[in-house]
């Protein structure tokens, strides 16, 4: 009785969180996503599917496409600039090895504001890179990089490279240096070492380097906005403007939706391949 | 192989750091152009001072915060206290439940508690903020309290309970001084996460309760100036101060409880 008064007390206050201020926020978008537009924003209590009607539209599957495979490159790309490196951090001198890691943690702890606008004192036509190339080829023009697609690729792979690096070095310290010396010890070129012993045993740190990159970056908001420009539309920049300026709020709820729904898609696959891999290796 | 690697690190920490390093290097030029460099000053340092905008909204970011680590703190700390010491019916549900605000991309919680704000009386305003705050605080103190109490040696709490202690001063005396590294920790990951939050804040702030992201974001977004350079300067040199605090916390927590071992 008395341990079920004590779970009481410590369960309560995050269960009622939880519940007032998490959940039935998302149950209320839900509703919302179902209800037709109001006058002057707000909405009007009348039931309609016109909302997710509205997601099949060409502009708005252009936009989903292009938040996706921007999501998707930067993933790519953070794994290929990050493994390499996580692989050679992780066989570094212990005693260095932690500064370098913390090296990494440091932009990750860094207002992602301040990162994103370090992007633009770069990339503008007056800024640091136009200044330099105009150093070292003085016949060409500035390059106008500021406000395009690629802009807000640099910005994402800038803001979302410590959390693929973090989990890949995590699983590649772990490995266990025995397996690769009974590889090679076998008869296998360091090449076919590292194909069918390292790279296997590393992807519980692929896959949960690519989720926590995928995720944040597939909703951006905030890049997009401010390297963008405002030019090149992503979801995130949608929903915002659905509740910021154009007031349509159920449409902008039914963008959320779809939003949420790529990301669990995505959580799901990563625990499907999560799993396979477990199976596969005991 | 090994050069190829070594020329990779280099790209790395050169693409992490180049634009950071670009930033506190312009926040000492004395020019009004952005980033064209005319000669060293401390003159858009000592221009913060005169900002009163900036310092709202300093103020209604460390309120925001401080309030937010508090209530969040206390209730990820409960939480993963539960969580790791008891078994009851919906553990797994829960734990699940609590991954969530951390997985969801951050404009969907912003709108989702801004339309439930419209719904309730409660008003757009810092109170508004901390609760959002709170949403995702709680879900991280709970992921670094609960890793804490994993690695925990319950015999210290047995011995503490033979010898006569009730189970409130067991708690207090073991299990708190214990665990407070991963308290402390926990607050202080909510604490800068809190600070550096824009999304939720853009959305969930009312008119008028400007935070310091925000009013960064609405520099940026209208007339950047090149004050915003030494604004930014000083919160990099507070998240530094905070991470070296964070490492210090843990770190030195694994080295006394080995000592104790």
């Amino acid at each position: 009785m008395r341990r079920n008064y004590q779970l009481f007390v410590l369960l309560f206050p995050i269960i009622f969180w939880l519940v007032c201020f998490f959940l039935l926020p998302l149950v209320s978008v839900f509703i919302y996503s179902f209800l037709a537009r109001g006058t002057y924003g707000g909405v009007q209590w009348h039931f309609t599917l016109e909302n997710y009607g509205r997601l099949f539209d060409g502009l708005y599957l252009g936009i989903l496409w292009r938040s996706v495979s921007t999501a998707l490159v930067c993933t790519a790309v953070c794994l290929l600039l990050g493994y390499p490196f996580a692989y050679y951090l992780a066989r570094y001198r212990p005693k260095h090895r932690n500064i370098l890691l913390l090296l990494v943690v440091v932009p990750f702890w860094t207002n992602f504001l301040i990162r994103t606008y370090a992007w633009i004192l770069i990339l503008r036509t007056e800024g640091l890179l136009n200044s330099f190339l105009g150093v070292v080829f003085p016949n060409w023009g500035p390059l106008e990089l500021l406000n395009t697609p690629l802009a807000v690729q640099i910005g994402l792979v800038y803001g979302y490279l410590p959390f693929m690096i973090l989990p890949l070095y995590a699983a590649l310290e772990q490995l266990d240096m025995s397996l690769l010396e009974a590889a090679q010890d076998l008869g296998a070129s360091p090449r076919r070492a590292f194909w069918h012993v390292t790279l296997p045993l590393s992807l519980p740190g692929i896959l949960a380097g690519s989720m926590l990159v995928f995720i944040p970056t597939v909703g951006a908001f905030l890049t997009p906005d401010l390297l963008g420009g405002g030019k090149v539309s992503y979801i995130g920049n949608v929903i915002e403007r659905q509740f910021k300026t154009a007031r349509d709020w159920p449409f902008g709820s039914a963008l959320s939706f779809m939003l949420m729904g790529i990301v669990l898609v995505g959580t799901v696959l990563y625990f499907r391949a999560l799993q396979q891999d477990e199976s596969q290796t005991t | 192989m090994k050069r190829i690697l070594e020329a990779n690190i280099g790209l790395v920490f050169f693409f992490l750091y180049v634009p950071i390093l670009a930033v506190v290097v312009f926040s000492f030029n004395s020019g009004e152009q952005l980033s064209v460099w005319e000669g060293f000053t401390f003159s858009w340092y000592m221009k913060l001072f005169e900002d009163a905008a900036l310092w709202r909204a300093c103020r209604n970011s460390l309120i925001v915060a401080g309030v937010a680590t508090a209530v969040s703190t206390i209730i990820g700390t409960t939480a993963a206290l539960a969580i790791e010491r008891y078994r009851f019916r919906f553990r797994t549900a829960l734990t699940r439940c609590l991954y969530l605000p951390v997985i969801i991309p951050d404009i969907v919680l912003a709108i989702a508690l801004l339309a439930f704000y419209v719904q309730t009386p409660i008003p757009l305003g810092l109170v508004s903020v901390i609760i959002a705050h709170c949403v995702f605080n709680v879900a991280y103190v709970t992921i670094v309290v609960r890793a804490r109490l994993q690695g925990y040696d319950n015999t210290l709490e047995e011995a503490a309970r033979d010898l006569g202690a009730n189970e409130w001063q067991t708690f207090w005396r073991i299990t708190f001084p214990l665990i407070a590294p991963g308290i402390i920790g926990g607050a202080l990951l909510a604490f800068t996460l809190s600070i550096d939050d824009f999304v939720v804040t853009f959305f969930t702030a009312g008119v008028g309760y400007t935070t310091l992201s925000v009013h960064i974001y609405s520099q940026l977004k209208f007339g950047i100036t090149p004050k915003i350079n030494a604004i930014s300067t000083m919160l990099l040199a507070n998240s530094i101060v905070f991470i070296l605090l964070f490492l210090w916390f843990q770190g030195g927590a694994s080295t006394t409880q080995k000592q104790e071992i």
